[in-house]
């Protein structure tokens, strides 16, 4: 049953898919929960993937029946559960949230969206799971393409932001794809155990289009993960998309990516290259650095919550990019501990935002009163949670992902990285509280803040919306709390596991 | 001292008591009197709690909890060790006193948001007394940081634009300093593979380059000594005083500031070690610090018109009296120096509630309105008058006992500046502490007719902590035992030196 799990995945996804688009004949208000029974059915799937690699070991699924490198693999190891296991779960969450908010945002559009979020689902999926060079390039393209629709759908300037996304996007898969014809002429393979083989036999010297393929691959995947320089379509697309688009995409798009550099520098390549052969981490590790801080710094001068979560997405990259240039394994724990603590984190404060703009209409932050608080309590608490999280304080999840970076840097002695870190918490805290000092005390404009104002609990819960805007959101920041208290059992059992070889 | 471990829930419960209040004082804000109930029964739980760790500490043992692996290797634990009981003592008794100060105050006050300000006071007692019992730097910069933010809906509790601004550079400090120390902690766990507050220095019996350690030192110096408020890092604390004064009182001359003191002490004979201190000569940096500190907040004291300013300036000064303690490295030295921290304790909180109490009373901030008030307000303005005689260190007021060591020390470790340092600073501390007491009442007040002592909920604690503070001058052992915990730490870290 359980190796033949990983396919189950796409499948589920490819059949929500177009069924979906066939409620559009009749029963319109399917979508909502098929989309949502299909990430149930894949997050389950999912969960029993990752308990079954921990308990007893990666496996592999060889499509029809063909031994790669003829055929395409699927690989299951300690790290492909992991991200499988959280892009579905956090995509589930914001699924179930998005009922209220799409019919308010997309009105009769919400089918074809649901239809486009699976083909997401799908892409993302796949490319975790395939243990194929070419075919991860196939479902990064399925994923990019469900990406640009689902935020030219967004407010007015998404479609502008969606193209500007799909030519950086088109720019990125074609480097990756030079890259990997490159290393197909210079291997004769695309698998990727079967290239991790072959790779540490060639002599750079005499075969520098290997280097030429890491460079142009690195590239590629930088644009789709929006490492500094490469970052330009972000900030438009996760402000201008949907509310649920910036919640689905935000947290798990660029997570994968990730995913994709992790696996590309350190299982395919291998540490060593990458880290003293060719100098990619070290480039990798100062874009990222100058990324921490320029995102963080324009996250400061947003004054629209969405558009600040985006510079501040482009921030939160850099950590994972900082993670996986330090080449060890602190830093590698750092990284991948971020892939989950962003992806929960982000999606918490983008589904805050989705609220806000259900209830209030807008998430201008100068617009935030002490109201707001008052009539969205848990939305609030929620975000402040999260906020803090963000800031990395103890004992919630972001303050560990940095704590790892942080010794990680040291092992290095890298102690410019290290000031990074530390200055980027603070730039952090001046975004976030910015937005709480407003939450929570400035008085609504006209009205005078008497005696006990906020505790009339007569307004307390007026503002919320329905129970499923609600639930995701504290479900997230409860999460942070206790992946935070946790963090150790997720590092020793889950992260440790997966550590590249030669680490 | 033996290091006597034995395993025990008390630590954690003394933790969690006043955070398991929160969701009850939240939940039940509609109700003033349910909801102050809580905070009592917290405060006086913890209290209990807190005591019935006391005679296994006279003994040199520690009670031990090991909570959860926190980071691999690295475990979230509670050690409540002799040093850490005596702090958490020390909080967690002034808190029942600033409890019922505090009924007095937001209510005499009319304070809003008074069920916010109840339960992050709540909060920040967990998260002293997790400062308190921390075994380990990674537990302690947990619950720092916890303390930090606590404190925070606190400072701003007027809402006023000045009172945000207060906490906007509260928060750039403390955080701030939470991020060297965080960068400090790490890097002593890549040099000793170890983060565990050991007595002696973990750092003991290592030799790093001398560069490496002046460094990490400053990083921790960093991190620790803006809640110490050791100068150049001192000027958050005056700008939060614009908290509500039991605020004032607890959290910025107990709480929080003696959390900062505390972490010095933790950081130099825990984290460093006397030996290894003294070996890289890190204590003249600390005690030049110190000294300076003492000599230039006392100075700026006198400049202050606005009470609790004074005020503030002169715990700056006091603070740093500790950490001159520690940097001597002596045994009487230690002892002086956690004495100073009960007994400044004690004695500054009574000034800030005298000075809570004028507030509230007569709406008066400032020293220059103060003529004549002592007539209407003798308690207040006698427990003030005895509070400022023990700051300036006269007998029998309990600050003379813990300058004596303090004095002791300095002879002991044969830094004859610095005893001279102390005895100026006294001479400094009368300076602008007598001349409010004689305003008070040596002089004709105006516009006093129709006002007498403030409600009884101020007053009686206020009388009770000033009576504390001569006790334990008179008799330092007192209920407590303060002295004796004191020089059994001073012993257990400077065992290798005596």
């Amino acid at each position: 049953m359980v190796e033949n799990a990983p396919v189950l995945i796409p499948v589920i996804y490819l059949a929500a898919c177009l069924l979906i688009g066939l409620t559009r004949l009749r029963y319109r208000w399917l979508a909502y929960p098929m989309a949502l029974a299909a990430n149930v059915l894949a997050s389950a799937t999912a969960l029993g993937i990752l308990y079954h690699v921990t308990r007893y070991g990666s496996f592999n699924y060889y499509f029809g029946g063909w031994i790669p490198p003829i055929g395409i693999e699927y690989v299951i190891d300690p790290l492909s559960a992991f991200v499988l296991t959280v892009i579905n779960i956090v995509a589930g969450l914001v699924l179930y949230h998005s009922l209220n908010v799409n019919r308010l945002e997309l009105g009769r559009k919400v089918v074809p969206y649901y239809s486009v979020a699976m083909l997401l689902m799908l892409g993302l999926n796949g490319i975790v799971l395939t243990g194929d060079f070419f075919n991860l390039f196939v479902f990064l393209e399925i994923s990019s393409l469900a990406s640009y629709g689902l935020i030219a759908v967004g407010e007015r300037g998404s479609a502008f932001a969606a193209f500007r996304y799909l030519i950086l996007g088109t720019v990125g898969a074609s480097f990756y794809l030079l890259g990997l014809g490159f290393l197909h002429l210079n291997t004769g393979s695309l698998n990727m155990a079967d290239l991790a083989a072959i790779i540490p036999n060639l002599e750079f010297g005499k075969d520098p289009a290997i280097v030429i393929a890491l460079v142009m691959m690195t590239v590629g995947i930088c644009i789709k993960m929006a490492i500094f320089p490469l970052h330009g379509w972000l900030p438009d697309a996760y402000t201008l998309a949907p509310s649920t688009s910036s919640a689905l995409i935000a947290p798990i798009g660029t997570k994968v990516a990730s995913y994709i550099l992790i696996r590309t520098l350190f299982f395919v390549y291998g540490v060593d290259l990458v880290s003293e052969g060719i100098p990619v981490t070290t480039i990798l590790g100062w874009l990222s650095a100058i990324g921490i801080i320029y995102g963080s710094i324009l996250a400061i001068a947003q004054s629209e919550l969405k558009r600040m979560l985006a510079y501040s997405s482009i921030a939160q990259i850099g950590y994972i990019g900082l993670g996986i240039s330090m080449a060890n394994p602190l830093g590698f724990i750092g990284a991948v501990l971020h892939v989950l603590n962003h992806a929960f984190m982000k999606a918490c404060l983008f589904l805050v935002a989705a609220n806000l703009r259900t209830q209030m209409g807008h998430s201008d932050i100068s617009r935030f009163d002490d109201s707001y608080r008052v009539k969205m309590p848990w939305t609030m608490a929620a975000f402040t949670t999260a906020a803090i999280s963000m800031v990395g304080l103890p004992p919630l999840a972001g303050f560990f992902s940095k704590w790892y970076l942080a010794l990680a840097t040291i092992e290095n002695s890298q102690w410019v990285f290290l000031a990074v870190i530390l200055i980027s918490s603070l730039l952090n805290a001046v975004y976030f509280f910015r937005v709480i000092e407003k939450v929570y005390m400035k008085s609504p404009s006209g009205v005078a803040d008497g005696a006990g104002a906020g505790n009339d609990p007569a307004q307390f819960g007026s503002g919320e919306p329905t129970s499923s805007m609600v639930i995701p959101v504290l479900v997230f920041a409860a999460a942070l709390l206790l992946i935070g208290i946790f963090n150790a059992l997720i590092v020793t059992t889950l992260i440790q596991p997966m550590m590249p070889p030669g680490m | 001292m033996n290091d006597l471990t034995y395993v025990s829930h008390i630590p954690l419960f003394v933790v969690l008591v006043s955070m398991a209040a929160v969701p009850l004082i939240l939940a039940s804000s509609r109700k003033p009197n349910l909801r102050e109930t809580w905070t009592l029964l917290a405060a006086g739980t913890k209290f209990l709690l807190v005591f019935s760790l006391l005679p296994g500490a006279l003994e040199g043992r520690s009670a031990v909890l090991h909570l959860l692996e926190i980071s691999p290797g690295v475990d979230l634990a509670l050690k409540a060790d002799p040093f850490g009981v005596f702090f958490a003592l020390i909080s967690s008794s002034l808190w029942i006193f600033t409890s019922f100060y505090s009924i007095g105050y937001v209510r005499g006050n009319n304070e809003h948001k008074q069920t916010r300000y109840f339960a992050s006071f709540a909060m920040c007692l967990s998260a002293t007394m997790g400062i308190a019992f921390s075994a380990n730097l990674l537990t302690f910069i947990v619950f720092y940081e916890m303390l930090t933010i606590s404190t925070y809906p606190l400072v701003i509790h007027k809402e006023t634009p000045e009172s945000i601004s207060g906490g906007r550079q509260y928060l750039l400090y403390t955080l701030t300093a939470g991020l060297f120390l965080i960068a400090a902690a790490a890097w002593t766990y890549q040099l000793t593979g170890t983060m565990d507050f050991k007595a002696g220095g973990l750092f003991a019996g290592t030799s790093f380059p001398g560069s490496t350690m002046t460094v990490l030192f400053f990083l921790f110096l960093a991190g620790v000594g803006v809640k110490a408020a050791i100068m150049p890092l001192h000027s958050w604390l005056p700008t939060a005083m614009v908290a509500p004064t039991p605020v004032s009182a607890l959290l910025h001359a107990v709480a929080v500031v003696k959390s900062g003191v505390f972490g010095v002490i933790r950081v130099v004979g825990f984290v460093f070690g006397p030996e290894v201190m003294a070996a890289y000569g890190l204590n003249i940096i600390l005690a030049i610090f110190a000294g300076t500190t003492i000599l230039v907040a006392s100075l700026i004291a006198f400049r202050q018109d606005n009470l609790k300013r004074r005020l503030a300036y002169s715990t700056i000064g006091h603070l740093s009296y500790i950490v001159l303690g520690a940097a001597l490295l002596s045994p009487s030295g230690f002892t002086g120096g956690m004495l100073h921290i009960a007994t400044h304790a004690t004695m500054k909180i009574t000034l800030f509630f005298c000075a809570g109490a004028i507030y509230v009373n007569l709406h008066r901030e400032n020293i220059s309105q103060l003529n004549g008030i002592g007539k209407i307000m003798p308690w207040t303005m006698g427990a003030f008058a005895i509070g400022s005689l023990g700051l300036a260190g006269v007998p029998p007021v309990n600050g003379f006992v813990s300058k004596w060591f303090l004095a002791l020390g300095a002879l002991e470790a044969d830094h004859l500046v610095v005893l001279g340092i102390y005895v100026l600073s006294g001479l400094l501390n009368a300076g602008y502490f007598f001349p409010i007491v004689h305003r008070a009442f040596f002089r004709e007040g105006e516009h006093l007719e129709g006002h007498g002592e403030a409600s009884t909920l101020m007053v009686v604690p206020l009388v009770i902590t000033a009576m504390l503070s001569v006790l334990i001058g008179v008799r330092p052992d007192l209920f407590f035992h303060f002295y004796e915990l004191a020089s059994l730490i001073a012993q257990s870290l400077t065992g290798g030196l005596l």
